[in-house]
């Protein structure tokens, strides 16, 4: 393909579209690529929790890609992972730094998550996957896409874990009184990580079931 | 082909730039997280003491308003401030730090230490802030005291970043609701702390069963951290505790 026709490449044309679509099924960052287990098991016992910190991911790998992105000329190959860091590094200090100003008790629950973002492997893979190479506003598109597929599935494990580990949806109870009255109980082995990633397990089974595409043969 | 001369050039602008802008952004926002911190601790203080629907919005309110007196005391049990007026997140006892001050003990220099006084249906409660080190980093909390200086009204405890699902069960009420009705001295007046114990405390004697609460599972350095934190911590309180007979 030549430069210029990429110059005049509308916003979303379909080469775009597919940029922000495919993260969030056929190439989802946590189903398929199998990245960033360790925080979608540690902040999933509740959906707050799990909220915020794919908020904080998405913000981090949109900016993280976009500067990247935009320095990628300019970066010495020989040290561009020390140079992808520093950038993740920073960005992530100011989230935590932000969300310590504005929802002290979010961050709190966050703790050691927000710091172990700079250790998430979705965001340096993108990076360099794909910002390294890429122009500013594809990167952004990437970002965003990996963000929100990440973002998804972290939101349906925390939803799951805190519905039947708590018996609380965002904080607030909904399963009525009368069902434990009758018997029935909420299920302690919900808030340990280990179901986080049965449920990852069973999210990935479903997500391949329905596209054959996505097994490996052997 | 980059030349190493780039490199380093590269490298010292890069770090430059990035440290100015985090330093920046730490100053800015310091302010709000100080306040945060302090609606924080007040709310923990508040609820040690069974002090119910306390919000972030309400906390500064309500703190100064059930709270009488803000103490500090020396290692002699002297009182040596005690401050009764309005804006107690200001006072000397509020914003003394508890890491310093037990340093200091450590080493067997002078120290202070704070003690809030609150009033509730009718009851003085003296909440006692406490400081130690958990597995992985420092854990606090506060133990609120009846006026008779023996019995646990209610404790909160926090934590830095102690194992979730293991240590980390401390903030929990499960392990918290343990300390109320606890008792700190024992008939002869003296200072026996509350022990965090493995083996299950119904296993002791009825009258030693008010001096011990469970520990954690899967937690024991930060339950032994917990049990020095509130041994280390009241025992300086006991000269004091004494003076008030």
């Amino acid at each position: 393909m030549s430069s210029e026709k990429q110059e005049r490449e509308p916003l979303f044309s379909a080469k775009n579209r597919k940029l922000l679509t495919n993260p969030l099924g056929v190439d989802n960052p946590i189903t398929v690529q199998v990245l960033g287990i360790c925080s979608a098991l540690a902040v999933t016992a509740k959906l707050k929790p799990a909220f915020v910190m794919s908020l904080s991911v998405i913000a981090v790998i949109v900016f993280a890609n976009l500067i990247i992105s935009l320095m990628r000329n300019g970066i010495p190959p020989r040290i561009r992972i020390i140079v992808q860091l520093v950038v993740i590094a920073s960005l992530v200090i100011l989230v935590d730094q932000f969300l310590k100003a504005f929802v002290f008790d979010v961050s709190k629950q966050l703790s050691v998550f927000v710091g172990l973002i700079i250790t998430n492997c979705i965001i340096m893979g993108r990076l360099e996957a794909f910002a390294m190479s890429n122009k500013p506003w594809p990167s952004v598109l990437d970002g965003i896409g990996n963000g929100i597929g990440y973002a998804w599935v972290l939101v349906a494990v925390g939803f799951v874990r805190e519905l039947f580990g708590s018996g609380t949806i965002w904080g607030y109870a909904v399963i009525p009184e009368s069902f434990y009255n009758i018997g029935y109980e909420n299920n302690g082995f919900m808030i340990l990580p280990p179901m986080a990633l049965i449920i990852v397990g069973i999210i990935i089974w479903i997500q391949r079931s329905r596209n054959p595409e996505l097994v490996e043969e052997n | 082909m980059y030349s190493n001369a780039y490199i380093f050039r590269y490298a010292g602008i890069m770090v430059i730039l990035v440290a100015a802008i985090l330093s920046s952004a730490a100053m800015l926002l310091k302010p709000m997280q100080e306040r945060n911190e302090a609606v924080d601790k007040m709310q923990s203080i508040l609820s040690a003491a069974g002090i119910e629907n306390v919000t972030t919005e309400n906390a500064i309110e309500l703190f100064n308003s059930y709270v009488t007196d803000m103490i500090v005391i020396d290692n002699e049990g002297n009182v040596v401030d005690d401050y009764q007026g309005d804006g107690k997140q200001n006072s000397e006892a509020f914003n003394l730090n508890l890491k310093e001050q037990l340093y200091n003990k450590s080493v067997n220099k002078g120290f202070k230490l704070p003690m809030y006084v609150l009033e509730k249906d009718g009851q003085k409660i003296n909440i006692i802030p406490m400081r130690g080190v958990g597995l992985w980093g420092p854990v606090w909390g506060n133990i609120a005291l009846k006026s008779d200086f023996n019995t646990v009204v209610g404790v909160t405890f926090s934590h830095k970043s102690e194992t979730p699902g293991l240590g980390a069960e401390i903030d929990t009420p499960g392990f918290q609701n343990q300390f109320p009705g606890k008792e700190l001295f024992d008939d002869q007046g003296k200072f026996v702390s509350i022990d965090v114990i493995k083996g299950g405390v119904n296993n002791f004697p009825v009258d030693i069963q008010r001096h011990k609460v469970d520990a954690i599972s899967g937690g024991t350095i930060t339950s032994n951290g917990v049990n020095d934190m509130i041994k280390n911590v009241l025992e300086s309180y006991v000269p004091y505790i004494q003076k008030q007979g």
